[in-house]
């Protein structure tokens, strides 16, 4: 997990162009029971929401860390949503082929001062 | 904000709370809101409610007062029951919806919802006649609903006589003062409704708890509320359901008795014809409709979506929506997000629980 960089609104990209929700958002948000992901080929804009997570209760904008296209989703999301409350630094959203970082991400230190 | 008198015990533990209907309740508890469902489809689940109100009615004319002022007929209701009823007004638009409990024909308790308590107060308070007594007692009054298919055993324990029917209520005691039992619930399960003065509501929700560890019991929030209640297509007032709202479209006509002497609202139901229907909907596609997605037959809007959610017992996403009577809905689709999923109507409930016996 050292490599991740975190955005101040609870997403994190990892070095090879993986993009999640954290673990404190998966908890904010609850038992998650659907996930709209962007199609393969998709551009996607750093601070933009490119995706959606359904928890029992609401629906949440995923912001994107990262410019990009998106080069693979996660499949698996799709039959089991669940795996992101399980272990969110696993269960990745997309993976993005980078052209630029959003401003300001900060590493695993400065993203767990924003949470306290 | 107001707080119900369990509010530091369910913080301690672990609610997660929000505001509702002008009290802080718990949406949900640390094991998460499928958690708690599965519990009570399968075992116990303890809820404070109270944040519902309570009103009292009494006096000579009291069985008159509850035939005029809500949909449903009180005249042949014996003595120890509950009745589920509209309560209109003069246009058939719905200012609440509400339980009528019978003490006797001198004496009606009357529980209704948190958001409505005050318009609900005002509104019964000028239209009762002359010599009717009301008194509001939400302030006074706490309630815990215990509910699941262990809900009698648990509460059983505590309880050695419990209301036998559905919809039946008892007077029973603790530490000896009087409470209320009712056999009732918002979750389409068996179980029961506790009322008693604030202060001893703590002692009850306690010793409940200590008892419960052997039933696969859970505390349980406002979010498991809201999908069981979603399974069980019991309509939730503000959003099945307002002012504006004819009573005749919502599918409640069971409750609704026009044949009945006057009652308020009567004429307007009698005259208007109902334009929406309430009906239940299954999504095809993938995703989950919430309330006030536009719903679509073919190119046309023809209603929108009232309340939605994954259902938990199910693993299907369901709605309820308010669609045009007269729409076809052989191929009915939903706006989320700028995207038509397709949805077909389906039966209600969505979930009904198996007797057993």
């Amino acid at each position: 997990m050292s490599n991740l960089k975190f955005s101040a609104t609870h997403e994190w990209v990892d070095g090879s162009g993986k993009v999640g929700v954290t673990d404190f958002a998966a908890h904010e948000m609850g038992d998650i029971v659907f996930v709209e992901l962007p199609n393969v080929g998709d551009k996607i804009t750093a601070g933009k929401p490119f995706a959606n997570i359904e928890s029992v209760k609401a629906v949440s904008e995923v912001f994107s860390p990262v410019s990009g296209k998106v080069i693979a989703v996660n499949d698996a999301l799709s039959d089991a949503p669940e795996l992101i409350n399980q272990d969110a630094f696993s269960a990745y959203l997309v993976e993005v082929e980078i052209t630029a970082y959003e401003d300001g991400l900060m590493d695993k230190a400065a993203y767990d001062e924003l949470k306290h | 904000m107001k707080q119900t008198v369990l509010y530091d015990r369910l913080n301690g533990l672990g609610g997660k709370f929000v505001e509702f209907g002008g009290y802080l309740m718990p949406v949900q508890f640390s094991g998460g809101i499928l958690q708690e469902h599965r519990a009570v489809r399968s075992g116990v689940g303890i809820f404070d409610v109270s944040h519902m109100g309570e009103f009292l009615l009494e006096g000579e004319r009291a069985e008159k007062e509850v035939n005029r002022l809500f949909t449903n007929d009180f005249s042949e209701m014996p003595d120890g029951k509950v009745r589920y009823a509209l309560m209109c007004n003069d246009a058939g638009g719905v200012i609440d919806d509400l339980l009528v409990y019978k003490v006797n024909a001198q004496k009606y308790y009357i529980v209704v919802n948190a958001s409505n308590i005050d318009k609900d107060r005002d509104w019964i308070l000028s239209h009762l006649a002359y010599g009717s007594v009301f008194s509001d007692l939400s302030e006074k009054v706490s309630m815990i609903a215990v509910q699941g298919p262990c809900a009698e055993s648990l509460t059983g324990e505590l309880f050695p006589v419990l209301p036998k029917g559905f919809y039946t209520f008892i007077f029973s005691e603790f530490q000896g003062k009087k409470i209320v039992i009712s056999r009732t619930g918002y979750t389409g399960e068996d179980g029961f409704e506790i009322y008693s003065e604030n202060d001893l509501i703590v002692p009850i929700f306690d010793e409940i708890l200590k008892r419960s560890e052997s039933y696969g019991v859970s505390l349980c929030g406002l979010g498991a509320r809201d999908t069981l209640r979603l399974e069980s297509a019991m309509p939730l007032y503000g959003h099945e359901m307002n002012e504006t709202t004819l009573a005749t479209e919502l599918g409640l006509d069971a409750y609704i008795k026009k044949h009945k002497s006057e009652f308020i609202g009567k004429t307007a139901l009698l005259e208007k014809k109902p334009r929406y229907r309430r009906v239940g909907i299954k999504l095809i596609d993938k995703g989950i409709a919430r309330e006030h997605s536009a719903v679509f037959s073919g190119e046309t809007v023809i209603g929108e979506i009232t309340s939605g959610t994954m259902s938990p017992t199910l693993g299907i996403a369901i709605a309820m929506a308010r669609i045009e009577k007269s729409a076809a809905t052989d191929e009915l689709t939903v706006d989320v997000r700028g995207k038509r999923l397709r949805v077909e109507v389906t039966a209600m409930p969505f979930y009904k629980r198996v007797k057993r016996g």
